[in-house]
């Protein structure tokens, strides 16, 4: 294992103090292991959370700040953070009008959030919740956890955060939140795997031939293992299962979501964005607004995932409205 | 032959000694089948819990159980955390402000913890999960607790392995391990694994209270 790392187990807590050492004019960081937008909270306003397990930088630390998420919770790497985390964050961004748990679609949120939220209310915040399970690859029925959250949810935090900054109370907010989950839908694959820095070997093992269809991003195995392809098939790969959903139809208009996995040069995914722009067109199906980088990551992996969410004027509106997090930043 | 506080502490304790000494062997298997982290997460939480122990002895069992509880749900993250720190919990709470505990007390815990779990988690049997282990081993001491108590935990620690290893083929259908799908079958379950040492470290901790 090869990390620019000091000690394993100091890896969160000292990313998180790099992270407010270099936007502490965006953030502050709240015991234990919680990004605060450094405003919060604001009175009147919807409070907007998230959180999950770390290795997914910038998600969701990175997009703490104006327009987007209040608080957000870093679990150790992979790993869901723990009730206390959500509580505190839900505290600190409560300013009287209630607030939102964006909670991406994993055994360990579920219950973590769920237990935060009844302890949350229990104590006199009112809370909504949206699970966000976006990912195709996985068959949603009775016999597995259901579609994990990927993709969809930066833009969800994004779309969610513009609305609550407009002052949008929290049912307002929530439906809107679900609206995006619901119009949202991703593909993802790696390339290689990645090393969660306290175990020190890789999740799972990928020749030099080979990759991953439809990866989580806990490096948790996809649809299927097979032989490399050039990126123009993998962008087909990518893209088709999406289609296939029926929700995006000849004349909508979506965003179109690039991810790099972590470990996956801009240029490639550009080289990604280029095919999935044309498979598009050929469907007569509108790219509105795009997002290319990377910014819901698996560590070092390299990959790339596609998510296409079908716009209304309402969620266009907010995604253009001004954003200021140290991951995402326009109109300011 | 009451069970006390202490004796009860010692299981714990055994148990997180277990382990640590097993935290890299349960990494593996979740890395085969998961998101490779039950060996670090169950460590770190009971590395916790063994930090406070001493603290926690002063109420009788059931304090001590909630204490446990409360420790692994802020330290372990994951599904693990609510799971384990539901068990005991649930546990905690079924033992009330008794300051000892005849092993049928300590059983009749046990079978609250694992409805707790059931609730938490929402496992069916055959779903591959802590509860195939949990399960047979609490029905395997609700049947011999009558008897000679060390024989009945041998015979939760052995229902405890079998459980496990009887799921191994299974496809398994909760956390993420159920995004394998077929690829599930053949690999040991993480959470039985660590379940069945629980059980083991009971039987070692208490087998000689008499």
């Amino acid at each position: 294992m090869k990390k620019l790392i000091n000690l394993p187990d100091r890896v969160v807590e000292e990313a998180l103090a790099g992270m407010v050492a270099a936007h502490g004019d965006l953030l502050r960081l709240e015991e234990p292991n919680v990004l605060v937008r450094r405003d919060a909270p604001r009175q009147g306003r919807v409070g907007v959370i998230s959180g999950g397990g770390s290795g997914h930088e910038p998600m969701h630390g990175g997009f703490v700040g104006r327009g987007m998420l209040d608080a957000a919770c870093a679990g150790a790497v992979f790993t869901s953070p723990v009730p206390d985390q959500m509580l505190a964050a839900t505290k600190a961004v409560d300013g009287g009008a209630g607030v939102l748990h964006i909670i991406k679609n994993y055994t360990g949120d579920i219950m973590n959030f769920e237990l935060a939220a009844e302890l949350a209310q229990a104590e006199g915040t009112e809370v909504a919740s949206v699970v966000i399970a976006d990912d195709v690859a996985v068959q949603d029925s009775l016999y597995t956890a259901g579609r994990r959250g990927v993709g969809g949810t930066v833009l969800a935090e994004k779309i969610v955060g513009a609305a609550a900054e407009e002052g949008a109370d929290l049912q307002a907010v929530k439906a809107l939140c679900q609206r995006v989950q619901d119009n949202a839908r991703s593909m993802g694959m790696a390339l290689t795997s990645c090393t969660v820095p306290a175990a020190g070997t890789p999740t799972f093992e990928l020749s030099d031939d080979e990759m991953e269809i439809g990866i989580g991003i806990h490096g948790e195995p996809g649809r299927r293992r097979v032989k490399l392809a050039s990126a123009d098939e993998i962008a087909d790969m990518l893209v088709a299962p999406i289609l296939e959903e029926g929700v995006f139809a000849r004349g909508d208009s979506v965003l179109a979501f690039v991810n790099g996995m972590g470990g996956t040069p801009l240029i490639e995914l550009y080289v990604v964005y280029r095919k999935v722009d044309e498979i598009l067109r050929a469907r007569g199906i509108e790219i509105a607004r795009n997002l290319v980088g990377s910014y819901i990551t698996s560590l070092e992996m390299a990959g790339t995932s596609v998510t296409l969410l079908k716009l209304d004027d309402e969620m266009t509106r907010y995604w253009d409205a001004p954003v200021h997090t140290p991951a995402l930043r326009w109109g300011v | 032959m009451p069970i006390t506080t202490p004796d009860l502490a010692d299981a714990f304790r055994l148990f997180g000694e277990r382990l640590a000494e097993e935290r890299d062997a349960l990494t593996r298997l979740d890395q085969a089948i998961g998101d490779g982290d039950h060996g670090i997460n169950m460590d770190r939480g009971f590395q916790a819990v063994l930090g406070s122990l001493p603290t926690f002895l002063d109420d009788g069992p059931g304090a001590l159980c909630k204490q446990v509880g409360m420790r692994l749900i802020s330290t372990v993250g994951g599904a693990s955390g609510p799971l384990y720190g539901t068990f005991f919990l649930r546990m905690g709470t079924a033992m009330g402000t008794a300051e000892k505990l005849e092993p049928v007390e300590l059983v009749a815990a046990l079978r609250a913890g694992l409805e707790g779990v059931i609730q938490r988690g929402k496992a069916v049997p055959d779903d591959k999960t802590m509860v195939d282990a949990m399960r047979p081993a609490i029905e395997a001491l609700e049947v011999s607790v009558g008897g000679d108590w060390q024989e009945a935990l041998a015979s939760a620690a052995c229902a405890a392995r079998q459980g496990r290893d009887r799921v191994t083929p299974l496809v398994a259908r909760k956390g993420r391990a159920s995004y394998l799908g077929e690829r599930s079958t053949g690999h040991q379950d993480p959470g039985a694994t660590s379940t069945t040492i629980l059980f083991e470290s009971l039987h070692d901790a208490l087998a000689t209270i008499s």
